[in-house]
């Protein structure tokens, strides 16, 4: 029997034959994560309902030798979760409780399975919220989130999944079951889960997640106002935020991307603009009345043709669908895209955005931007025609202008979707190789046999080597690590 | 870049150096760090020497890496609110003029030995750690090679966030020589909430406080040694936002306003020579560990004990307690004779990766050996 075949009988004679899927079907509905155009048919589909079967799980893999991904709820956009052939794909889908919402530690344990959503729901009772918010907070998982360190509009005010995490039981590649972190602040010795958030599954998988829940602010409000370039949107922008007010969230878009939004959820944004901005202000009644009017003062003065405030949370929800729908709507108006997540600073805005409709026209695709203009995350649609020859390749090769665009401006490849299979090849460009290697020097104190999630993140698999005990004169380890 | 032949008052906590080195830059630094590696030199870190009598005094020591002249802001991009700045940079004068570093600084501390000892004071509560400000560090590694990780920009997962590795590292895993740091406009106006109360009402004191929607700063008790508990909220704002929410505040809890914090806000408990001890707990649990000579962030559960007396037998009581919470006493300092006496770290989950980790990164152990959990 093959590797595989051994594997999985042993899976299933150890958990059971239903959190095991080998027949093909079953495997093919894993095949992809959201980057949809990355697809690789898992050797074998691994369910388990808890963490002792998830620790078998990698353990018997372990034994093996074959490599595993975990996915959550497979809406990631850089691949992070794309399966392996020669691989197990562990779903966290079974492992969906909701452990205990602690209102009064203001904090919720919940498994990794459960919807990043229903944690909030779950708290709102008692008052509080679960703040990073990704556009997929409706079906993205926790223990994805965790994976990815997970943003969301309002993370330019309440920071990103990083931040809220207080601690984590993981399983180690090697399947061992350990505490990073805890349910009190500050735990002694190294920040292992600070490491752990973020590294996209290839420093364990999380089995158990601890999470601080936030108090519902007193007041929220919600103004659109629109620009006749993204110059003007976002130099308005950045007087808001000279201004000293931090707004919970400020979202752009630009002409093409309200157009396809208008297309597809018909959210009424005002006609003609060159830009529509979003705005969130949150928090204390009388704070946000205060910079309520210190933003509308600025847009006026910095030239907004239109303000609408959202008086009633139905008006609110309407602003919001059209950002909210935006990477879907694009469908609309072009048959394929591409979506990137660069990040620059803020304050190159206008002359970021110039370049990118300059590597558009010199490429002949089109490019709709729709981006967090607060934290400069930006997320540029490179609209193609996949049927039409030579349309993919000059795509992939704006996509690959833009980024290096963002790293010209000391800005990063990445802002909130992972480097993952996609953005791999990119890596060397933002960091040397120093800076590569030391990564792989955590990597391989976590996974020394390389079987977690291989293949993200870093461009070139690496064995990590024995660790050299001693360290004398002329024998010094250079390279060997 | 001349080391030169250590003195007197080159020690890590009575821990002799031999030759003392102070670069000026990271290529200076990393000149100094693989020679140190070359002749596998046990090398230690020192910022404003604030805290060299934190934690355990190194197994040995060749080289003391000093900081002071490693110094400087090299970059305030105030439109996309951050700052590179140097590692021996003193936290406390720092200026970005309305805007701010939202670190409350102990005095003469640098900025790289805050973020590798993880210092934090009462507006952690709003604005978080040294873990959560920074957002890119270059640190030269034990064998001399630089590298960053993170970037300039607030918003990055591009590769892992090694920043939170080395936060709170103890100087064990290399010499962090430049942070990047998300900064904060300053506030218009402040307000302080204060509230004397009686330790068991302490609990409903701080829930009634958590219930209201008014977003402190910070939420700091103290306990001295004899008398109530008092309660102090920090509020920071726009002047009208912040007048109604101290109004609120002052209705809820029966607190009065001041425009200053009292003045052992943001203080240790300790002096110089004796024992402090940091705990940590669950919110709701905080009151369980509020004991006289206790102070700290009652609104993040991160207290700060001053132990006097039989101090073994109060650090096993006051441990035990914080352990029942679901937290942690670690003795930050203790003088030499009680720290032969105690566990200064307690039980430390996760340990044997973070073995695996320090194995990685300083395979020679070289770096600040034994000061850190665990003895790593």
């Amino acid at each position: 029997m093959s590797t595989l075949g051994t594997l999985a009988a042993t899976l299933r004679a150890v958990l059971g034959d239903g959190q095991v899927l080998t027949d093909r079907q079953d495997l093919r509905t894993y095949e992809c994560d959201g980057l949809a155009n990355h697809r690789v048919v898992p050797g074998i589909v691994v369910l388990p309902r808890d963490t002792a079967e998830c620790a078998r799980t990698v353990r018997e893999c372990v034994a093996a030798g074959v490599p595993f991904v975990a996915r959550g709820s497979g809406t990631g956009l850089s691949g992070g979760a794309l399966p392996r052939a020669d691989g197990v794909l562990i779903v966290t889908a079974r492992m969906r409780r909701i452990l205990a919402v602690d209102a009064a530690d203001e904090r919720a344990t919940v498994e990794p399975g459960v919807i990043n959503l229903q944690v909030s729901k779950a708290a709102a009772e008692h008052g509080y919220y679960y703040a990073p918010d990704p556009s997929s907070q409706q079906v993205c998982s926790i223990g994805g989130n965790v994976a990815e360190n997970s943003g969301g509009a309002h993370c330019l005010k309440y920071g990103f999944t990083t931040h809220h995490v207080l601690g984590a039981e993981i399983v180690t590649p090697e399947g061992e079951v350990v505490e990073l972190g805890g349910p009190a602040p500050d735990p002694p010795g190294y920040d292992l889960l600070g490491a752990f958030v973020g590294a996209e599954g290839t420093l364990g998988i999380a089995t158990r997640v601890t999470v601080r829940l936030t108090r519902l602010p007193q007041s929220v409000r919600t103004l659109l106002a629109a620009f006749p370039t993204t110059a003007a949107a976002g130099a308005a922008t950045s007087a808001v935020i000279a201004a000293g007010v931090i707004p919970a969230a400020v979202e752009m878009m630009d002409a093409l991307a309200v157009e396809a939004a208008e297309a597809a959820v018909a959210c009424g944004y005002p006609a003609g603009a060159g830009a529509v901005l979003i705005v969130d202000l949150d928090g204390p009644t009388a704070e946000v009345e205060a910079q309520f009017a210190q933003v509308t003062a600025l847009f006026e003065t910095h030239g907004a043709t239109e303000l609408r405030v959202a008086a009633t949370e139905a008006e609110r929800t309407l602003f919001w669908r059209g950002r909210k729908s935006a990477f879907a709507a694009v469908g609309r108006i072009s048959p394929d895209y591409i979506v990137q997540d660069g990040v620059i600073p803020r304050t190159a805005l206008p002359e970021v955005l110039a370049r990118i409709g300059e590597i558009a026209a010199g490429h002949g695709v089109r490019v709709a931007n729709v981006f967090h203009a607060g934290d400069g995350n930006l997320h540029p649609l490179v609209l193609f025609d996949a049927a039409k020859p030579g349309e993919d390749e000059r795509a992939e090769e704006a996509s690959g202008a833009i980024i290096d665009l963002c790293i010209e401006y000391g800005g990063s490849i990445t802002g909130e979707h992972g480097v993952g299979t996609d953005k791999a090849k990119y890596m060397p460009r933002m960091f040397t190789a120093d800076d590569l290697d030391t990564m792989q020097l955590l990597r391989c104190a976590f996974d020394p046999a390389g079987l977690a999630n291989p293949g993200k993140i870093f461009p070139e698999p690496r064995l990590c080597g024995e660790i050299p005990r001693k360290h004398h004169g002329s024998d010094a380890p250079t390279g060997l690590y | 870049m001349e080391w030169a032949p250590a003195t007197e008052a080159d020690h890590i906590d009575g821990v002799p150096a031999r030759w003392v080195a102070a670069p000026t830059t990271t290529a200076e630094a990393a000149a100094v760090l693989e020679r140190a590696a070359r002749d596998n030199l046990a090398v230690g870190i020192r910022g404003g020497g604030t805290k060299l009598d934190w934690g355990l005094p190194p197994r040995r020591l060749d080289l003391l890496v000093d900081t002071k002249r490693l110094s400087g802001v090299l970059e305030h991009a105030a439109g996309d609110l951050i700052a590179i700045v140097r590692a021996g940079t003193r936290l406390d004068t720092l200026d970005f003029g309305s805007q701010h570093l939202a670190l409350d600084p102990l005095p003469g501390a640098t900025v790289g030995g805050t973020v590798a000892l993880n210092t934090s004071g009462p507006r952690r509560l709003l604005h978080g750690t040294a873990r959560d400000l920074l957002i890119g560090i270059t640190v030269v590694r034990p064998d001399g090679r630089v590298t960053r990780s993170g970037g300039k920009v607030v918003k990055n997962v591009a590769g892992y966030d090694l920043g939170k590795l080395y936060t709170g590292s103890y100087g064990t895993l290399g010499l962090i020589t430049e942070c990047v740091f998300r900064l904060h406009p300053v506030a218009g106006a402040r307000a302080v909430v204060t509230t004397p109360v009686p330790r068991a009402d302490l609990g409903a004191l701080l829930a009634t406080i958590r219930a209201e929607q008014v977003v402190p700063s910070a939420v700091e008790l103290d306990r001295p040694d004899d008398g109530p508990v008092t309660v102090a909220v920090l509020v920071e704002g726009t002047p009208a936002g912040v007048h109604d929410r101290a109004a609120q505040l002052e209705k809820a809890t029966g607190g009065t306003t001041s425009a200053d914090p009292p003045p052992w806000w943001g203080r240790y408990p300790w002096q110089p020579g004796e024992t402090g001890v940091k705990l940590t707990a669950p919110l709701s649990r905080v009151p369980a560990l509020a004991e006289p000579g206790v102070r700290g962030s009652a609104g993040t559960g991160v207290l700060y004990a001053r132990l006097t007396g039989d101090i073994p037998a109060r650090l096993d009581r006051i441990r035990a307690a914080a352990i029942a919470a679901g937290g942690h006493a670690v003795v930050l300092t203790a003088p030499p004779d009680v720290r032969e006496r105690v566990d200064m770290w307690g039980p430390v989950p996760g340990l044997a990766l973070m073995r695996r980790v320090k194995d990685r990164f300083d395979p020679g152990h070289r770096f600040a050996p034994g000061r850190f959990a665990g003895g790593i």
